[in-house]
């Protein structure tokens, strides 16, 4: 497999395409859409670039949780974990369910919406 | 609504497309020079078919806008309501109020600077009144509290079959510590900027009634200080422009209902929960195919927005 150019370069050069076209083409709806479109592309670099190593401590952390095997994948474990909040077998107040769910939506924002006011907070 | 036989109807533009109404402005000039600047409210197409089932008869909003009136709330004056079976179909034609709607806008813009001083007073005067309104004068309204909304906005998130434990969480801590009901007034469901609008004096008009119904106070002032609509000014806790205590101690003085700012967070909870259970409904449109937009896929990586804010309100609370 070949990396070069790599899948975040050749998102980086739509995205410099599309911002070209909008500037200098696009008005109303269509340069709205344009600007989603680029702020798409900025979160799918983002995925790509920060998704492995938060997702490999996410599930991590789970696996810890729910103390079980390491074979679940991170949906599984985060199925599981839903369950678990609802029947009331993980109580609200523990610390470590608290924890978790931070670490996890500071990582999810940071690829989502990294400035995004409400991080500022956490 | 007769404006004679040689008024012309000039500057018809279309602002919004919305789901459950298009709206349009549009300007009669008269034989004698007179302007007459207005705004039609209309089921998409005229016709009922293509309306969100969740809102509001325009007919109903129609007569909730007089009632706003008639109660000192700033709302644009309504000039005429057409029947479903009309020319037309089924629409409302309001006085078109001057202003600004734009969140951003009304928060940043140096013309805006003494508005935003007035805006916490204006619309906790503003809320005091609907709220004060006679329940006996209402259209048929649903009846719609705190625990009957959650339960639905849970069973909506259940049907997506989508694990998000941070929801479980929030809607978990929901039913635990609901605080007891207020008696039951006229909410209007979507008070916040956006729906308002704002001129360099303030408070200018309280649009889009669609999703009023009959239920608890608290829930239009927290629905204002939910964080998607501080709009980036997170530090003003109502609506990105108002401290809280400022609001409550200004609606206490005009409605006698004193609320603290303890309950306003789970109502607050709830608002971040409905919002982003929203964003889901919303980018469901595009799992389906209903709306393949790169819009409506986008709006699917907010609801982690909401996320956050319901962890900030419950881990103080």
């Amino acid at each position: 497999m070949y990396s070069s150019p790599s899948s975040t370069e050749l998102l980086q050069a739509v995205k410099t395409f599309i911002d070209g076209v909008s500037k200098d083409q696009l008005t109303g709806h269509a340069k709205f859409h344009a600007r989603v479109a680029m702020n798409v592309l900025d979160t799918v670099i983002r995925e790509i670039e920060q998704r492995p190593e938060a997702e490999a401590s996410e599930h991590k952390r789970l696996l810890e949780l729910l103390n079980t095997t390491p074979d679940a994948d991170t949906d599984a474990l985060n199925h599981a974990l839903g369950e678990a909040i609802r029947t009331g077998v993980i109580g609200l107040d523990d610390v470590k369910l608290r924890d978790h769910l931070k670490r996890t939506t500071i990582a999810q924002l940071l690829i989502d919406q990294p400035r995004y006011s409400g991080l500022d907070p956490a | 609504m007769n404006f004679g036989q040689n008024a012309k109807l000039i500057n018809l533009v279309r602002l919004s497309g919305g789901a459950s109404q298009e709206t349009w402005s549009f300007d009669v000039a008269m034989d004698d020079d007179a302007i007459h600047e207005l705004i039609l409210r209309r089921v998409p197409g005229g016709s009922i078919e293509g309306r969100n089932s969740s809102a509001l008869p325009l007919s109903v909003e129609a007569s909730l806008l007089k009632l706003a009136a008639k109660e000192s709330v700033p709302a644009p004056k309504v000039v005429s309501v057409f029947e479903p079976n009309s020319d037309i179909g089924e629409s409302f034609v309001m006085e078109r109020v001057a202003g600004e709607t734009i969140a951003r806008k009304i928060l940043r813009d140096e013309v805006y600077d003494t508005a935003r001083n007035k805006l916490t007073q204006d619309c906790a005067i503003a809320l005091a009144k609907t709220h004060a309104t006679p329940l006996s004068e209402l259209p048929n309204l649903n009846v719609s509290n705190g625990i009957q909304q959650l339960e639905h906005y849970e069973g909506v998130f259940r049907g997506f079959e989508i694990d998000r434990p941070v929801f479980e969480f929030a809607i978990k801590w929901l039913k635990e510590n609901a605080p007891p009901p207020r008696s039951d007034v006229l909410v209007h469901g979507d008070f916040r900027l956006g729906n308002l609008i704002v001129d360099s004096n303030g408070l200018a008009a309280v649009l889009d009634w669609e999703l009023a119904h009959i239920g608890d106070p608290r829930e239009d002032i927290a629905w204002m200080c939910v964080n998607s609509w501080r709009f980036g000014q997170s530090e003003n806790r109502v609506g990105g422009f108002g401290q809280l205590t400022e609001f409550l101690d200004i609606y206490a003085e005009q409605s006698g209902l004193r609320f603290e700012e303890a309950e306003i967070d789970w109502w607050e909870a709830l608002g971040s929960l409905k919002w982003g259970i929203m964003c889901m409904i919303m980018y469901e449109s595009y799992r389906t195919k209903a709306s393949p937009t790169v819009e409506r896929a986008a709006i699917g990586r907010r609801v982690s927005e909401t996320e956050i804010d319901l962890l900030n309100i419950i881990s103080r609370s």
